[in-house]
C-alpha cells in the first residue's frame, strides 16, 4: 500500500453495497468472531484469577483466528483486492455485520458467560450445519471452527452451571445477565434476504433450524443452571446489516487506532 | 499492497536440485520435516505433531507440503511455515509450495504414537481420543505424569497454549499440563 493520508483512506475505502452476497454472509460470520474476540481481550490482565484470564484469551484467540480465515475469504471474494487487516482495521461502523450481541460490554465475569453460552451455542448450531456447506471454503472452515467452538461452549456452559446453581448472589447476578442479554438473541435467528439467498444456494442453513438447535442447547443449560428463560421481547436489533448499538464505536476506537494513527504498519 | 493470505501458496524456487527424482524429494522432504520442532512443544516434531499433511510432486514438478494449524488462532503457525520454509531450503529439495489444509480439520487423534511418548516424557499428559470427548466428558480422572495418582483436578480448561489444559494432583500436589483432545 502506498500510504495514502489517513483522511484519503477513509474516504477511498470501498463501501460494501455493492459487494457479492456470500462476500456480506462471510462478513457475518467473521465479524461476529472479531468483535466478540476484541471484548474478551479486554479481559486479559483484569479476569477474577489467572486461569480464567488465560481462559476468556484463549477463547478470544480462537475467534480471532476464525475470523481470520472468514475475513481473507471476503476479500477473495470481494475482489477488490483488501486483506483480512484491511477488512478488520479500515471499514467504518456501518460496514460491520457481527450481531449487537457481540459487541454488549462485558460487565462482571458471570454477564461475560452468560453473553458467551447464548453465542457459543449459535455459533456450535451454526458451524455443525455449515460443515455441509455448498460452498467448499465456508465448510472447511467451520470444520475447523466447530471442534474450537464446542470447546468454548464447555468452558462457558460448565461456569453458568456453577454460577447459577452456586450462591444466591451469583444465582441472581447471572439471572439479571440473562434478562439484559436475551433481547439480542432474537436477531441471531430473524432472516433477511442475505440469510435467505445464502439459504437458497445451499450456503448457509436456514436460521430456524439453527433457531431450534439453539433453543435445547441453551434450554438445557439454563434447567442444570436453576436459570429461568427469559420471555422473548419484540425485536429491534440489525447489527447483521451493520445498524448496531452504541457500544460498537467505542471498540472500534480502541481497535483501530494503530491503523488509523499509522496506515499501513505492520508487524 | 501484500497478497499474502494465509491459504496462499508460497512458490519458493531453489535451484541445483534436478538430479533428484520425485519420491527422493519428497522423502528428503519428509526427513526435514521431522527435524522441525514445535516451537511450543520442543520434544515434538512437527511430523509427530501429525500436522504434516502430504509432501508430493506436482505435475509441474513443484514439491507441495501441505500443512494443518492445530487451532485456527495458533500464534506459532505462522513461526511453523517460515521454520518449514528453512529446513526445506537446508535439505536442497528444490521448488516447493506451502499449502495450509483446513479440511479434514486437525485432530489430536494424529499426533503418533512416539509423539505421545514424548509428550509423556515431557510431562505433557497425551490427550484422549477425540470420539471419547463431549460436553460433559470429565477432565477430573486424567493421571498425574509425576505420581501416576488419579486423583488430580482440572484447575483450567485453558492453559499456556491454545493446546493445552491445566491440572492440579492431590496426591504429590503437583501441577501439570495435558494436551487438549481436539
Amino acid at each position: 500500500m502506498s500510504g495514502p493520508a489517513v483522511t484519503a483512506q477513509t474516504t477511498e475505502a470501498p463501501t460494501l453495497g455493492g459487494s457479492p452476497p456470500l462476500c456480506r454472509y462471510a462478513l457475518r460470520l467473521g465479524d461476529l468472531g472479531l468483535i466478540l474476540g476484541q471484548r474478551l481481550g479486554e479481559w486479559v490482565g483484569h479476569a477474577p484469577v489467572l486461569e480464567e484470564d488465560l481462559g476468556l484469551a484463549n477463547v478470544s484467540l480462537d475467534l480471532i483466528g476464525q475470523a481470520r480465515l472468514l475475513l481473507t475469504y471476503a476479500g477473495e471474494v470481494e475482489g477488490r483486492g483488501r486483506s483480512e487487516d484491511d477488512l478488520a482495521f479500515l471499514r467504518e461502523q456501518g460496514e460491520y455485520l457481527n450481531p449487537t450481541l457481540v459487541e454488549q460490554p462485558n460487565g462482571d465475569f458471570g454477564e461475560t458467560i452468560v453473553r458467551q453460552v447464548l453465542i457459543d451455542a449459535f455459533q456450535l448450531a451454526l458451524y455443525e450445519r455449515l460443515t455441509s456447506s455448498a460452498d467448499e471454503r465456508i465448510a472447511a472452515i467451520a470444520e475447523k471452527a466447530v471442534k474450537e467452538t464446542r470447546y468454548h461452549l464447555r468452558y462457558s456452559s460448565n461456569w453458568l452451571v456453577r454460577l447459577g446453581d452456586g450462591t444466591p448472589e451469583s444465582h441472581a447476578r447471572v439471572q439479571s445477565s440473562l434478562e439484559r442479554l436475551w433481547r439480542y438473541t432474537a436477531e441471531l435467528f430473524e432472516e433477511d434476504d442475505l440469510d435467505r439467498d445464502m439459504a437458497a444456494r445451499g450456503i448457509a442453513p436456514r436460521l430456524a433450524d439453527v433457531h431450534g438447535a439453539w433453543s435445547r442447547s441453551v434450554e438445557e443449560i439454563l434447567a442444570e443452571a436453576t436459570l429461568e428463560r427469559p420471555r422473548d421481547v419484540p425485536y429491534s436489533w440489525f447489527g447483521k446489516r451493520g445498524e448496531h448499538s452504541e457500544h460498537l464505536g467505542y471498540i472500534l476506537t480502541d481497535m483501530q487506532y494503530l491503523q488509523r494513527a499509522h496506515p499501513g504498519a505492520r508487524w | 499492497m501484500s497478497a499474502a493470505f494465509p491459504t496462499a501458496e508460497f512458490p519458493q524456487a531453489v535451484g541445483g536440485c534436478s538430479a533428484l527424482d520425485a519420491d527422493a524429494r519428497a522423502a528428503a522432504a519428509w526427513r526435514a520435516l521431522a527435524q522441525v520442532e514445535d516451537p511450543e512443544i520442543p520434544a515434538l516434531s512437527i511430523v509427530e505433531l501429525g500436522i504434516v499433511r502430504f509432501a508430493q510432486v506436482r505435475s509441474d514438478s513443484t514439491l507441495g507440503i501441505g500443512l494443518s494449524p492445530t487451532y485456527t488462532g495458533c500464534p506459532a503457525t505462522e513461526h511453523i511455515e517460515s521454520k518449514v520454509r528453512e529446513a526445506l531450503d537446508a535439505a536442497g529439495v528444490g521448488p516447493f509450495a506451502i499449502t495450509r489444509v483446513l479440511s479434514p480439520a486437525w485432530s489430536s487423534d494424529w499426533i503418533t504414537p512416539e509423539g505421545r511418548r514424548k509428550l509423556a516424557d515431557y510431562g505433557i499428559v497425551p490427550p484422549p481420543p477425540a470420539a471419547s470427548w463431549g460436553r460433559r466428558a470429565s477432565l477430573a480422572a486424567i493421571a498425574c505424569p509425576r505420581c501416576g495418582s488419579t486423583r488430580t483436578e482440572c484447575t483450567s480448561q485453558f492453559g499456556s497454549t491454545p493446546c493445552k489444559a491445566l491440572h492440579r494432583c492431590r496426591d504429590c500436589l503437583e501441577p501439570f499440563e495435558s494436551f487438549k483432545c481436539l
